[in-house]
């Protein structure tokens, strides 16, 4: 029954994504080579004093993105800080600096990690000045600067980019404006509820009282699936009645966070004049997301004890009208797309099957990812690949007729160097500094041993990697994690555009090399193979040891 | 020269195979017993930092042999991961890591005695010789410089302009071109080739190399390089590796080999406080052979070797490169030019036939012919003559006359008679433009011409337009004579190996477009540049880099310096100008241009080498983790010997096994890193194919079986 359900589902959804890739990566293509401007963005550049035919070099893209995501953090705390004086924040205090930081953090990283229950936290004026905001503008970046990348490599000789203001503006005006509003209508339909009611009191069938939060959900959950950000307007996330009423809506929530990482192979394809490579890079993202969905669902259906049997299946933390497949492809959709919304509860998995979002995230959320960053990250391990590849036919390495040469692998080995150091080095110091530990211990941990380990590693894999997803277990709203997952959030985000960046405009510089049968083609199953191969060695592996002493110990006792 | 068609005329001369030839890839224990001091003084650690991964392991290796001392001070090694060690644990793991570092070393010195050897042999060739400088030389008026004083002194004190005169019996003292007289040279010592060659002053042929012995005959030859930075010089810093500087493409490897040391160290380094929480801490020993496995060790051991290995292979070819940069070129290399005559056809064109024009008795046609041929010392020249003695033509008493050389400007040449009457014979267009210097052209005689020049350009052959002058300056046309050209068989076979690769052949020639048209299509070459003149050769290379490609070229004569300077790979002719020797990144010993399919191959090889180690080398980790990550944490998390797939028999010994695995394998691997991976010329898809079948796939494998085998072994030591 489970697999049936899950086949079903998995085969409407690559349906749906298989006949939407299309126009819409065609259409991100055209958006972003266009030469044509809308009134009102003409509008909006003269106001910001830019002219949206300049082109940029790699260090003044950089440093658009950098300031404007700096203001985004410093305007996001403020508004946090000030909401006692603000409207429609139904009485809420000001929230406290530490968790103002991490929140800032998470949300203008596109991590959307949430160290706080929104509901009893945040009223509706940042929820919607400012974590909507940044919903859209965080996307809004990734996609920039994975369009700079593509740019890079199509360029011949230019030494520019693009220019990000431009990027910035087409992506929210013209992709995810118009795409929000459609999603939050269907959901509204699905029965997503849009209201500014506040807390309504009732009185329960048993005669306690009990009070309902409302709000305008279906609009901010439209934004947090598209724009793979993933941050919930309730605690429970989209377990949550209001946010995800039932298994169609949930699927297409799922559709939501998958739709505009899976379509950009395409664009990336369209853009360097070759479309079979988009779609090797879509293969390489599309059989991962396939094995990773049907492992996670193998053990989640396999779950054995005595609760599991009682309930026919492993359904603790699950939602019955999710089911076991539901939630499986909830998860794994989530974390391997940099989303982290969730439908069930993670730390509730089976040992394994908890294992499997985390191992999603350390594999660097490029199956397909976040918008954007899932790009962005697949073509740097194409970049390593090629690498490793080309030497092996006699070549100087190249892709797409750029050589890979000393600058391109230290910018791509850097890339890769930052996460893996980022969950790790904040793994240990949780537990390597004496005050912090015993703090971790005492507050944080909810189930001591293996499984707090792996709760930890959770949090700092889930920032570092820029997903949100929790595993839940955990409070994070103390001192060290606010500050630690906010940093982790911030590098884990901001050194990866660094390099990235550089290496689109070292690539920009380049002449493409013509190609022959003496180049390694990159558009064949063979490169997808051999893509997939260097994903798992290159990243997963990194943290076998690491694994071992958390979920694998505790999943093989 | 008479050679009207080509900028460059070298004969096809392919030596014999090098005397000094030691078989590649063979290592014996006598030369690893002879490399083992240098390997020995390679372990300062101020010269193992420059080799980031080799560096880790030897800093892993003394912390693990400070331990190794100190533990039976401090009760016997620390318990690991929840477990007992057994006593020797530590001092095994310090003594395999410091093995693992000398192997490293040892590959290095194997494949730098190579070229020691080689050096050494060139360096007997620069023994002090004495010089006989002439002050105030000046070729036009003193000739060979007989009544001229000679200042004799020692060839160290030699400067570049000096011009010293050598006779027969005597070593040439310094590098030069030779400015007065023609001499038989032996230059076995640089070439190994037995056979004396001819050097002469003025041609493509004036350069003479320090070291070397005049024959016969006297020469006065100017010195072009300082002591201590001749040809000889170089070639011994280059062969012994003194001069080595690092690839583009081995930096790169480099820097992605230090990158996933760094990923590996902070897995080692935060390890132990995440196992204090959830386990129980490793000893400091499990942790260094944790990273030393991790760490690509194979290939950040054999990466040096490879580069040493390539270079020496293209020594061993009697091709020298000036840097390991242009070796790596080779590989890379997407269009070929190639000089027809001498690397696509024989060099030596004969002359078939005599095609007198309308009103030209054939008698005149093979007088002026042989005439203009007589002091021509080419092939064709001399088959001239000889195709004119058949037809009766004998010239009697010696030749009064001026004789005009070839250029490749003119692309003609002939002689001027005392008579006042003169002869050229050239490329029709060169031949008609003289013409038409003095008088118009009948244009019955211009179209009778046309269709000679065409039939035997259709036909691959090379016609040569006879022209005279008589006493008066009056200029006809007399015919044309058919000189066959003859391709090299093979050469096709060669030529679609080349396309497989996906590189293009471009045939350079003098040649008319039809006749270049006829010969491209039957030698197989993708395109051809006919009429050429060096500007248009370095035009077509300027425009093809413009493109992106990467252009390799063949040449040897003065006018050919710029293009082989601007060309990627410059292989010049060491029969060449030191102009062209100076001017290219490479030089053939043995002259042979077809020499430069070999330094496509073996720059591709060097690639593939280290591809292929890398590849083995990262495909390792896998079976080393199932090796020790259960053994890391049996003591607390026996549940995770599900993992221990190859059933090792105890933590010690498997992660010892994955040590002295990770240690011999490298030894094991010093004859491919030397001999280079076996290249077969096929589509790049397919080669890597092959290639990650036996690299990725073998190295996803072979460690599995080899740890599993060591275990067996050491299984059985005492306390394992």
């Amino acid at each position: 029954m489970v697999v049936w359900l899950a086949v079903l589902q998995a085969l409407t959804l690559a349906l749906l994504l298989a006949v939407v890739h299309r126009p819409l990566g065609d259409y991100l293509a055209r958006l972003y080579l266009s030469q044509k401007d809308l009134r009102v963005e003409r509008g909006f550049y003269r106001l910001i004093g830019v002219d949206p035919r300049s082109s940029q070099t790699w260090q003044s893209y950089l440093r658009s993105v950098l300031a404007f995501s700096l203001v985004g953090v410093l305007s996001l705390y403020a508004l946090q800080r000030a909401q006692a004086i603000l409207p429609y924040s139904l009485g809420l205090p000001a929230v406290p600096a530490g968790l103002s930081f991490n929140t800032a953090a998470s949300f203008v990283t596109n991590t959307n990690w949430q160290s706080y229950s929104p509901e009893v936290t945040l009223g509706y004026s940042i929820q919607i000045l400012g974590l909507a905001v940044q919903n859209f503008v965080s996307a809004a970046v990734g996609i920039a600067v994975a369009i700079a990348l593509v740019r890079g490599f199509a360029a011949h000789r230019t030494g520019t980019i693009g220019n990000f203001w431009v990027d910035l503006t087409r992506g929210i005006l013209r992709l995810l404006l118009p795409l929000s509003i459609v999603a939050a209508i269907v959901l509204m339909v699905g029965g997503v509820i849009q209201n500014f009611n506040g807390f309504t009191d009732l009185t329960t069938l048993s005669g306690g009282t009990q009070t309902i939060p409302g709000g305008p959900v279906a609009s901010q959950e439209a934004i947090k699936e598209l724009g793979t950000n993933g941050g919930g307007f309730f605690n429970a996330n989209s377990s949550h009645p209001f946010e995800n009423p039932s298994a169609w809506t949930s699927l297409f929530q799922v559709f939501l966070m998958l739709v505009i990482p899976f379509s950009l192979p395409r664009t990336f394809g369209a853009i360097v004049g070759d479309r079979r490579q988009g779609y090797a890079i879509l293969g390489a993202m599309a059989a991962i997301f396939a094995v990773s969905l049907t492992l996670l669902t193998v053990f989640e259906s396999s779950g054995s004890g005595t609760a599991p049997q009682a309930a026919g299946g492993a359904m603790e933390g699950k939602e019955t009208r999710f089911g076991i497949a539901g939630s499986a492809l909830y998860a794994t959709a989530s974390t391997l797309s940099s989303t982290g919304a969730v439908n069930s509860m993670h730390d509730s998995f089976t040992a394994l099957g908890g294992m499997m979002p985390m191992l999603n995230m350390m594999l660097g959320e490029v199956a397909p990812g976040g918008v954007g960053s899932g790009l962005y990250g697949m073509l740097i391990l194409a970049v390593i690949t090629v690498f490793i590849a080309g030497l092996l036919v006699g070549r100087t390495p190249e892709y797409l007729g750029k050589k890979i040469g000393p600058r391109e692998i230290k910018l791509a080995s850097l890339y890769i160097l930052v996460t893996p150091s980022l969950v790790l080095a904040g793994t240990a110091l949780s537990f390597a500094i004496p005050a912090v530990r015993t703090d971790v211990e005492a507050t944080s941990i909810a189930n001591p041993g293996l499984h707090g380990l792996s709760e930890v590693l959770y949090a700092f894999t889930s920032a570092s990697n820029n997903n949100g997803s929790a595993f839940a277990g955990l409070t994070a709203d103390t001192p060290w994690f606010n500050a630690a997952l906010g940093v982790a959030m911030l590098l884990g985000r901001f050194l990866p555009i660094v390099f990235v960046l550089a290496l689109a405009g070292a690539l920009a510089g380049q002449v493409p090399v013509p190609e022959t049968s003496g180049t390694l083609p990159t558009n064949r199953p063979q490169f997808v193979g051999l893509l997939i191969g260097v994903t798992i060695i290159i990243t997963a592996l990194t943290y076998f040891p690491v694994l071992a002493l958390g979920p694998l110990a505790e999943g093989l006792q | 020269m008479t050679t009207l068609t080509d900028s460059t005329d070298v004969n096809g001369r392919s030596g014999p195979e090098r005397k000094r030839t030691a078989k590649p890839g063979a290592i014996g224990s006598r030369q690893l017993v002879a490399a083992l001091p240098g390997a020995l003084s390679k372990l300062d650690p101020r010269r193992m930092w420059r080799n980031p991964v080799m560096f880790i392991v030897e800093v892993g290796a003394a912390l693990t042999t400070v331990l190794a001392v100190a533990e039976p001070f401090l009760g016997g090694p620390a318990r690991s991961g929840g477990a007992a060690v057994p006593p020797s644990f530590t001092a095994g793991i310090a003594a395999w890591l410091w093995l693992t570092v000398v192997f490293a070393n040892l590959a290095e010195s194997v494949a730098e005695g190579r070229g020691k050897a080689q050096a050494d042999s060139l360096r007997q060739t620069r023994t002090s010789t004495s010089a006989h400088r002439v002050t105030g030389y000046d070729p036009a008026v003193h000739g060979g410089a007989e009544g001229q004083d000679l200042v004799t002194l020692s060839s160290a004190d030699l400067r570049v302009g000096d011009t010293v005169v050598v006779v027969a019996g005597e070593l040439i003292p310094g590098d030069g071109d030779i400015v007065w007289g023609i001499a038989t040279i032996d230059e076995s010592a640089i070439t190994g080739e037995s056979a004396p060659v001819v050097r002469e002053s003025g041609g493509d042929r004036s350069a003479v190399t320090g070291g070397t012995r005049v024959l016969s005959d006297r020469i006065v030859v100017r010195i072009t390089s300082n002591p201590g930075e001749t040809f000889v010089d170089r070639m011994i810093a280059l062969v012994e590796g003194a001069s080595r500087q690092k690839t583009p493409n081995e930096t790169a490897l480099g820097i992605l080999l230090a990158g996933l040391s760094i990923v590996f160290l902070v897995v080692t380094l935060t390890l132990n406080p995440i196992a204090g929480y959830s386990a129980a801490a490793v000893s400091v020993p499990v942790l260094v052979a944790l990273l030393v496995c991790l760490i690509p060790t194979t290939i950040g051991a054999l990466l040096s070797a490879i580069g040493i290995a390539g270079m020496d292979r293209l020594v061993q070819r009697n091709v020298l490169a000036m840097s390991g940069r242009a070796v790596e070129a080779a590989g890379d290399v997407t269009i070929l030019l190639l000089d027809k005559t001498g690397t696509i056809t024989y060099g030596n064109r004969q002359a078939r036939e005599f095609s007198p024009l309308a009103g030209v008795v054939e008698s005149e046609l093979v007088r002026a012919g042989a005439l203009s041929s007589l002091s021509d010392p080419t092939p064709e020249g001399k088959s001239i003559v000889d195709l004119a003695a058949t037809t009766g033509f004998r010239h009697q008493g010696s030749l009064e006359g001026e004789i005009v050389p070839f250029t490749a400007q003119t692309r003609m040449s002939g002689i001027d008679l005392a008579d006042g009457s003169s002869i050229r014979k050239g490329a029709g267009s060169a031949v008609l433009a003289w013409v038409q210097e003095t008088s118009e052209l009948d244009p019955a005689v211009s179209r009778e011409l046309d269709d000679a020049v065409a039939r035997i350009s259709r036909v691959g052959g090379t016609p040569l337009v006879v022209a005279a002058a008589d006493g008066h300056g009056a200029r006809r046309i007399l015919g044309v004579v058919y000189l066959k050209d003859i391709v090299k068989e093979g050469i096709a076979e060669r030529f679609a190996e080349l396309r497989a690769m996906g590189i293009r052949t471009i045939m350079v020639t003098g040649d008319n477009p039809l006749t270049a048209k006829t010969i491209a299509a039957e030698a197989g070459v993708d395109d051809f540049l006919a009429e050429a003149t060096p500007e248009q050769k370095l035009a077509l290379i300027r425009r093809e880099q413009e493109g992106g490609n990467l252009v390799a070229m063949t040449g040897d004569g003065t006018n050919d310096a710029p293009a082989l300077a601007q060309a990627d790979v410059g292989v010049a002719m060491n029969t060449g100008t030191s102009a062209a020797k100076e001017a290219g990144n490479m030089v053939d010993l043995d002259s042979d241009p077809t020499k430069l399919i070999d330094i496509v191959r073996i720059g591709k090889q060097l690639l593939i080498t280290r591809g292929a180690l890398t590849t083995f080398s990262i495909a390792n980790d896998l079976a080393k983790y199932f090796a020790i990550i259960p053994a890391m944490f049996a003591g607390v998390f026996p549940g995770l010997a599900v993992l221990n797939v190859m059933q090792l028999h105890s933590p010690a010994s498997a992660i010892m096994s994955a040590i002295i695995f990770n240690a011999v394998i490298i030894i094991v691997l010093i004859p491919l890193a030397l001999r280079g991976v076996a290249y077969r010329p096929l589509a790049a898809s397919q080669i890597l194919s092959r290639n990650l079948l036996v690299y990725g796939l073998g190295g996803v494998i072979a460690p599995f079986i080899g740890i599993k085998l060591v275990d067996l072994v050491v299984a059985l030591a005492p306390g394992f």
